[in-house]
C-alpha cells in the first residue's frame, strides 16, 4: 500500500481491535493502554510526523524478494519455536506456575491495593516500570534534539494572524472542545488516582491529558497554545516526573532496603506500599504527558515553520 | 417488572445493532463522500444512543448506569462534532460531491465558487 494515510488508519484500526480482544480475554488494563495508546495517540503522532514527510510512499527501487524471504525464514522459527509452548489456557503452563500464584494469593496482604496488575506493575515489577519511563523520556529527549527549533518572535506574530484567520471557521469544533477539554483532564485525573482500584494508571492518565492538550492545540492554534503551555515548564516536567520515580526508589535505599521498596515510606508496611505506588504513578504520568506533548509540538511546529518559510519564498 | 426491562433493553439492543448494520451497508453502497458520512454520522449516533440505554436497562446499578450514561452524553456531543469537522474538512478541500448533473447544476455551482 502505497498511501501511508490510509496505512496509519489501518494501524489505528488494529489498535482498536487489539484493545477489545484484550477486554475479551478479561485483560482490561492492558486494553485500555493499548486502547489509549496504540489506537490514540501513536495515530495520531504518526498523523502529524506524515504532514512533514508527505503522504505517499517513495516508489522502491530494490527488489522485495530478499526482504520477504527474511521476513518468511523469521515467522517459520518462530513459529516452530511456539509449537514447544504448553497449550493455550493450559494450567500447568510456567506462567500459571512461576510467580503469578503469589501475586494473586499474597499482594492484598503484601501491598493492599484491589488492582493485582497495579500492584505488579508498580510494586513488584516497580523496576521495570523505572525502565519504561526512562525509555520514554529518552524519546522526548530525542525529539528534542533531532527536531527542536528556536523560534524567533516574530514568526510567532505571523502564526498568530495566519491562525486568526484559519481558526474562525470552525465554530462548532471550538465550542465543542471547549466544554469536553475540562471532562478530559478530569478524566485523566480519575484514571491517574483510581488506578490502585480499578483499570488505569500513570500511562493511560498521563497520554489521555496529553490527548486534551493536542486537541486544544489542534482546534485554536499552535501559537495560542504556545502561550498556555510554556515548552520550558513542559521539558522541566518531563524530568521531574522521573526524578520523582527515581527518588521514591533512592529514599528506600538510604533507609536499609532494597531499590524501590515502598514499605520503606512508612511506618506500616502496606500504607507505605499505597504511598508509594501513588508517587511513582504520579511520576509516570506526568513524563508521559510531557513527552507526548514535546513531541507533538515539536512535530506540528516544525510543520507551521516549513509552512511559512515557503510562504515566504513564494 | 423483569421480564418488561429485559424485553424492552432487547428491542433498543436490537434496534441499535439494526442501525449499526444499516450505517455499515450505507458507507459501502453509497456513491460518494458526502453520502456515506451521512448514513455513518447518523446511524452511529442513534446506534450508539440505543445500545446505551439497551445496557442500562440490563444492569440494575446505580454506579454502572451513571457512567453508561456520561459514555452516553459524551458520544452525543462528539459523533456529530465529527461528521461535522469530516464533511467540512472535504468541503475545504474541494471535494465535490457526486450529483445528478441535469437536475442538480445549479445548486453546484452556488455551493462550490
Amino acid at each position: 500500500m502505497k498511501d501511508l494515510f490510509a496505512v496509519i488508519m489501518l494501524s489505528g484500526i488494529y489498535g482498536l481491535l487489539s484493545a477489545s480482544f484484550f477486554v475479551a480475554m478479561d485483560a482490561v488494563d492492558v486494553a485500555f493502554t493499548e486502547a489509549s495508546v496504540g489506537a490514540g495517540i501513536s495515530t495520531l503522532l504518526m498523523l502529524v510526523a506524515i504532514t512533514m514527510t508527505g503522504r505517499t510512499e517513495h516508489p522502491v527501487r530494490h527488489k522485495p524478494v530478499l526482504a520477504l524471504a527474511v521476513v518468511i525464514v523469521t515467522g517459520s522459527l518462530l513459529i516452530y519455536g511456539t509449537l514447544d509452548m504448553p497449550y493455550f489456557g493450559s494450567a500447568q503452563a510456567p506462567v500459571h506456575q512461576h510467580v503469578a500464584p503469589r501475586y494473586i494469593n499474597d499482594s492484598m496482604q503484601e501491598v493492599g491495593v484491589p488492582n493485582i496488575v497495579t500492584s505488579v506493575l508498580a510494586s513488584y515489577r516497580g523496576f521495570d516500570t523505572f525502565g519504561e519511563v526512562v525509555v520514554i523520556f529518552t524519546a522526548g529527549m530525542g525529539v528534542l534534539a533531532l527536531l527542536s527549533v528556536v523560534r524567533r518572535p516574530r514568526d510567532v506574530d505571523d502564526v498568530a494572524s495566519l491562525n486568526k484567520s484559519m481558526h474562525e471557521e470552525h465554530l462548532i469544533l471550538r465550542i465543542v472542545a471547549k466544554i469536553l477539554i475540562p471532562f478530559i483532564l478530569l478524566f485523566a485525573l480519575y484514571v491517574q488516582f483510581h488506578g490502585d482500584y480499578g483499570p488505569g494508571g500513570g500511562f493511560q492518565a498521563g497520554v489521555i491529558f496529553a490527548a486534551a492538550i493536542i486537541l486544544y492545540t489542534m482546534i485554536f492554534g499552535m501559537s495560542t497554545a504556545r502561550r498556555v503551555i510554556n515548552q520550558s515548564l513542559i521539558q522541566l516536567f518531563a524530568a521531574i516526573g522521573v526524578l520523582v520515580y527515581g527518588s521514591v526508589g533512592v529514599i528506600s535505599l538510604l533507609d536499609g532496603k532494597h531499590f524501590l521498596d515502598y514499605s520503606a515510606l512508612s511506618a506500616d508496611p502496606v500504607a507505605g506500599q499505597h504511598l508509594g505506588i501513588l508517587l511513582i504513578e504520579l511520576g509516570v504520568g506526568i513524563t508521559v504527558a510531557s513527552v507526548m506533548i514535546i513531541i507533538f509540538f515539536n512535530f506540528a511546529g516544525r510543520q507551521n515553520d516549513q509552512q511559512n518559510k515557503e510562504n515566504n519564498e513564494s | 417488572m423483569d421480564s418488561v426491562l429485559n424485553i424492552s433493553s432487547t428491542v433498543f439492543l436490537l434496534i441499535g445493532s439494526f442501525l449499526c448494520i444499516s450505517g455499515g451497508v450505507g458507507i459501502l453502497r453509497f456513491p460518494d463522500f458526502y453520502t456515506r458520512m451521512h448514513a455513518v454520522g447518523v446511524t452511529e449516533t442513534l446506534a450508539t444512543a440505543m445500545i446505551l440505554i439497551g445496557l442500562m436497562l440490563q444492569n440494575p446499578d446505580a454506579i454502572v448506569i451513571l457512567k453508561l450514561m456520561i459514555i452516553l452524553l459524551m458520544a452525543l456531543f462528539v459523533s456529530p462534532t465529527a461528521s461535522h469537522a469530516l464533511a467540512s474538512a472535504a468541503v475545504h478541500n474541494n471535494l465535490k460531491p457526486v450529483l445528478d448533473k441535469n437536475k442538480n447544476k445549479e445548486s453546484v455551482n452556488s455551493s462550490n465558487p
